[in-house]
């Protein structure tokens, strides 16, 4: 019943912010995949929720503005008048109520749309792995299950989770799809987790979403959401380049660079990801399925430190 | 010798800096020669420089905000220059290094200076007043905190031509401005002008916790007290409170910066999360310092306007005093992004909607209050009304940025920009500016040009739609915050859109300006004049006195009988002045160089840790403490005026309400 209410009060939402801001591309309010359209419904259903109170309340900002002017006598003028326990029951309640099915959304939602939570497709398709490092000031993603990195550029096959585990090998930063949905910080020596699906194929931009200096603006990448087989030529793709990333190519990979070509990696050192977040931890490193920590043992695990 | 310092810090290779210099010496060498022709340098040293008559310091507080808008303005418009201009393979006339310093200290001055001063200049002016109190509890600490206020601007703007300022935006998050990866003096500068303000800023919050709670007139209640003196106590324990979070914060980046250690950074240790949560344990709190009072202005101006008492008196303080506890609940919302699970997000991001319930009653109290009034169109009712309008719109979008799911996708973007300049000019900027309107002739004793005024507002108003609207849309296109050029076509619009609202705002400062001009220039004539020290029919104590207020403010402390003091004297035919005496002599503070002294100083002190320039730092120090020992040695520090000339004073002020009567 409830539930209803919210989709029917969430469509009438998207209708209505769709009218107003007919003819341009609203990237979050056009999502490509479920999590952005969770998102949007949330707004469209909190906005209209507050627009019960907000709007009344701007109308009678001008309404009593206006008529109790000075010039309209014939307005009622009662000078003395302050108080009364009625009008007050109802400036106190009617915010109270609104907030109350407010707060009744942000805790369901807080659960749903939860970065940290698997997607439910998950249970069919077998989710994607990607590990995504900031840079300064590029984006690289380990595929760890095809062996492959790129730089500034995420292919994803349409209609599967996919699991980012994301870390900064610099400053913080925010890794944030505004298509596809929620954004999380990426921080140095920590691992933060988000999960998205694109369920239509596109090339939506991805950026940093926290300011990280210089070469800030220029911290963009393009997601490309493809068709399985499309997916796996990408694959191959990056699999003919020439270039390999390890312990030797890495430091070079992560010195500050500025509006940073695309770049493949044909094969990625194992335990990359590990290494670069154990640099900060004394070579510690959490299990992110167990949340225990464990010792990293890689071959570049005397991986110069940056400092 | 000179530490880091050296004759490349100068940027002479960066020309809207060289010109900018010279403008500003240009002005400068003007404004000194008029004061040395005019032979003003004693009266001003005197009068104003040493005073600590809270009025006094009012004024100053204020002219300092004024410049500080100027400056803070002159980047935001840069800023949209910069973005109007840089899209699509074009890169704007600012390149990164310059383009960050510039966002960076526009936060940190309209929040610092223009903020912050404006509402310490509301506070010393109107709080004493209002509780028929003679001046703050420690006048001489006052004059202190406005000078460590004035040096810590000066500062910042020392940082254009000497070297660089910070390039990590107004709260310099790790490990951006650990020395690491921000080597130069730009977060210094940031972390010791914040610094130095901070101690200014700390001891006003003291000294007016003590005011109201140990000086209110005979018969003030708390329940009797006036709304803005409420609002101005719940800001003082807001700061007494959070500021020394932020000091503690911005010490440990400092140690981190200058003596290597790892508070925050990646490596060593260092957790950069909890400088996010210390700077927002104050952060937080902090626009509520600054929205609190804006509220408590409206709360004089709206019932004053409305012929009518404030509705709902007991439900705006306890609002007032609710908002102020639940603003130490809600930081977290600032950082839904960073992994806190769902159980954390959800608990912080309904606390901060609870916020929005004793906030939305507010403004039904200011409704009610015009409800059946006869309300008269004086321009500090437009800023009223155009905020109630404009702060509802704020408030709901930051509801909105409260539902950690909806954050998700608005943190850091150009929605969340819009969001807070739509409360922050919209409630504080406009209150402010209500409250400069509606007090401008109790401290100078002639009114501002009201045409003029209603001119700046329409231009702030219409001009804040224009420039932010945009930014809500740009925002859900998914542009982030802090870009300095973009490749997207579809933004380019909506930039140039913001770019005019930047221009109108322009437009509604100039007017301000005017405004300041033309009310100064005709403030002789009859109808600017203020005789009788209560032009609006007001209701609290500060209109019981003659405008501008004697420097004792009250020859006889005033008695409380009710809620809206000189209104109920006013009603009941009751004499609050108790004019014809008898008088006494009134016991007052000496004028002090030392707060001067302190704050240069300390600017020395600043500075020279800025460039490492330790022997100067030593001086700096030294020259503080020893201060602060010459003043506490002093026992030379008050005086007494005479009866007599009390009673030539109140005598002269009720001949000239008496002649206003007869009129
Ligand atoms: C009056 C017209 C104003 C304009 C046109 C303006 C414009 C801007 C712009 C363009 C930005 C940068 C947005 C970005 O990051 O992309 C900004 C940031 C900011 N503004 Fe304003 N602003 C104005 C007034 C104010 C006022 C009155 C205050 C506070 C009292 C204020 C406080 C801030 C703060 C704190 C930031 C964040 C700085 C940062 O990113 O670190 N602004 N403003
Ligand atoms: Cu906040
Ligand atoms: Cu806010």
């Amino acid at each position: 019943m409830k539930n209803k209410l919210l989709a029917r009060m969430a469509r009438l939402g998207g209708l209505s912010s769709a009218l107003l801001l007919a003819g341009c591309e609203m990237d979050v309010l056009d999502p490509k995949g479920p999590v952005g359209d969770g998102v949007k419904s949330l707004i469209a259903t909190s906005t209209i929720a507050m627009l019960i109170v907000v709007v009344p309340t701007i109308i009678l900002s001008l309404v009593f503005a206006w008529h109790y002017r000075q010039s309209n006598t014939s307005a009622e003028y009662l000078p003395k008048w302050s108080h009364s326990n009625k009008i007050e029951v109802i400036i106190w309640g009617v915010p109270a109520l609104i907030i109350l099915f407010l707060a009744v959304i942000t805790y369901q939602t807080s659960h749903s749309l939860d970065p940290y939570k698997p997607l439910e497709a998950e249970a069919t398709t077998k989710p994607l792995h990607v590990e995504v490092v900031a840079l300064d000031w590029k984006w690289l993603f380990i595929y760890p299950e095809q062996g492959i990195a790129t730089v500034n550029q995420l292919a994803i096959p349409v209609n599967t989770p996919i699991d980012f585990v994301i870390t900064s090998d610099s400053v913080m930063n925010s890794f944030f799809i505004p298509r596809l949905g929620s954004m999380i910080y990426a921080m140095a020596g920590m691992q933060t987790q988000l999960h998205l699906m694109a369920s239509e194929p596109g090339d939506y931009l991805g950026e940093s979403a926290n300011y990280s200096g210089r070469g800030f603006s220029d911290m963009k990448f393009r997601t490309l959401a493809v068709s399985g087989d499309e997916f796996n030529a990408w694959v191959d793709k990056v699999k003919s380049s020439s270039e390999q990333l390890d312990g030797q190519t890495y430091p070079k990979l992560a010195a500050p660079s500025e509006a940073n070509p695309v770049e493949y990696f044909a094969h990625v050192e194992p335990g990359l990801f590990n290494t670069i977040v154990a640099k900060y931890n004394n070579g510690m490193v959490m299990d992110t399925s167990t949340g225990k920590m464990i010792q990293v043992q890689s071959a570049m695990s005397d991986m110069n430190m940056k400092e | 010798m000179l530490g880091r310092l050296s004759f490349s810090a100068i940027p002479l290779d960066v020309p809207i800096l060289v010109g900018t210099f010279l403008g500003v010496a240009i002005v400068g060498l003007a404004v000194l020669g008029l004061i040395t022709y005019l032979g003003k340098w004693g009266y001003l040293w005197r009068e104003w420089l040493t005073s600590v008559d809270h009025k006094r310091l009012a004024v100053m507080y204020i002219v300092l905000a004024l410049v500080a808008l100027f400056r803070g303005f002159a980047d935001a418009i840069m800023m949209r220059t910069q973005l109007a201009l840089a899209y699509a393979g074009n890169p704007g006339y600012l390149p990164p290094h310059h383009y960050d310093q510039i966002f960076s200290a526009h936060g940190t001055i309209m929040i610092f200076f223009l903020a912050m001063a404006f509402m310490t200049g509301l506070f010393n002016f109107v709080v004493p007043l209002q509780i028929g109190a003679r001046d703050v509890a420690f006048p001489f600490l006052n004059n202190l905190s406005f000078w460590m206020t004035a040096i810590s601007f000066v500062l910042v703007n020392v940082s254009l031509f000497i070297g660089e300022f910070s390039q990590c935006g107004w709260l310099a998050y790790p490990p951006l401005s650990e020395s690491q990866f921000s080597p130069g003096v730009g977060v210094d500068y940031y972390i010791w002008a914040v610094q130095l303000s901070g101690v200014g800023t700390l001891l006003t919050g003291v000294n007016f916790f003590v005011t109201i709670v140990k000086m209110r007139a005979p018969g003030m209640t708390w329940m009797r007290m006036p709304v803005f003196t409420w609002t101005a106590f719940c800001s003082s324990i807001l700061i007494m409170v959070s500021f020394p979070v932020l000091t503690v914060a911005l010490a440990l980046l400092g140690l981190d910066r200058y003596f290597g250690m790892h508070f925050f950074t990646n490596d060593g240790g260092g957790n950069q999360m909890l400088y996010l949560s210390l700077i927002w344990a104050w952060g937080h709190p902090e626009v509520y310092i600054l929205v609190i009072p804006a509220f408590g202005v409206f709360s004089e101006v709206v019932p004053a306007f409305s012929g009518k008492p404030l509705f709902g008196y007991a439900t705006m303080v306890y609002a007032t005093c609710s908002i102020m506890i639940l603003s130490f609940l809600v930081w977290v919302h600032h950082f839904f992004t960073m992994g806190a699970g769902p159980d954390v997000n959800a608990f912080f991001g309904i606390a901060t909607m609870v916020i929005s319930i004793p906030t939305g009653v507010k403004l039904f109290n200011w409704l009610f209050t015009m409800y059946k009034g006869r309300i008269q169109f004086h321009a500090c009712m437009y800023w009223a009304v155009g905020f109630m309008v404009t702060f509802t719109i704020g408030g709901m979008t930051g509801v909105m940025l409260a539902i950690p799911g909806a954050d998700f996708v608005l943190h850091n973007s150009l929605f969340l920009i819009a969001h807070f300049h739509n409360v922050i000019i919209g409630g504080v900027y406009f209150g402010y500016i209500c409250g400069m309107n509606f007090w401008f002739p109790k401290v100078t004793g002639f009114k501002l040009n009201e045409a003029w005024g209603i001119r700046a507002f329409w231009f702030w108003f219409v001009g804040f739609y224009f420039a932010f609207i945009p930014l809500y849309v740009l925002g859900f296109e998914g542009m982030t915050r802090r870009m300095n050029h973009y490749d997207n076509p579809e933004w380019h619009i909506w930039m140039l859109i913001a770019e005019v609202g930047a221009v109108l705002v322009l437009l509604g400062i100039v007017c301000q300006l005017t405004q300041l001009f033309v009310s100064i220039r005709d403030r002789n004539l009859p109808a600017n004049r203020d005789l009788t020290g209560d032009p609006w029919n007001g209701r609290a104590l500060e209109w019981s006195t003659s405008s501008p207020p004697p420097p004792y403010n009250f020859a006889i402390v005033p008695h409380v009988h009710g809620l809206d003091a000189f209104m109920h004297d006013k009603e009941n035919g009751i004499d609050t002045r108790h004019a014809g005496g008898p008088y006494a002599p009134i016991h007052m503070p000496k004028n002090t160089a030392a707060g001067f002294f302190v704050g240069a100083f300390s600017f020395i002190f600043g500075f020279a840790a800025i460039w490492y320039i330790w022997w100067l730092a030593a001086i700096g120090l030294i020259g503080v403490i020893g201060t602060v020992i010459a003043r506490s040695a002093n026992k030379d520090i008050d005086y007494y005026i005479p009866a007599e000339e009390v009673a030539r004073i109140e005598n002269e002020h009720s001949r000239k309400l008496m002649a206003q009567a007869a009129e």
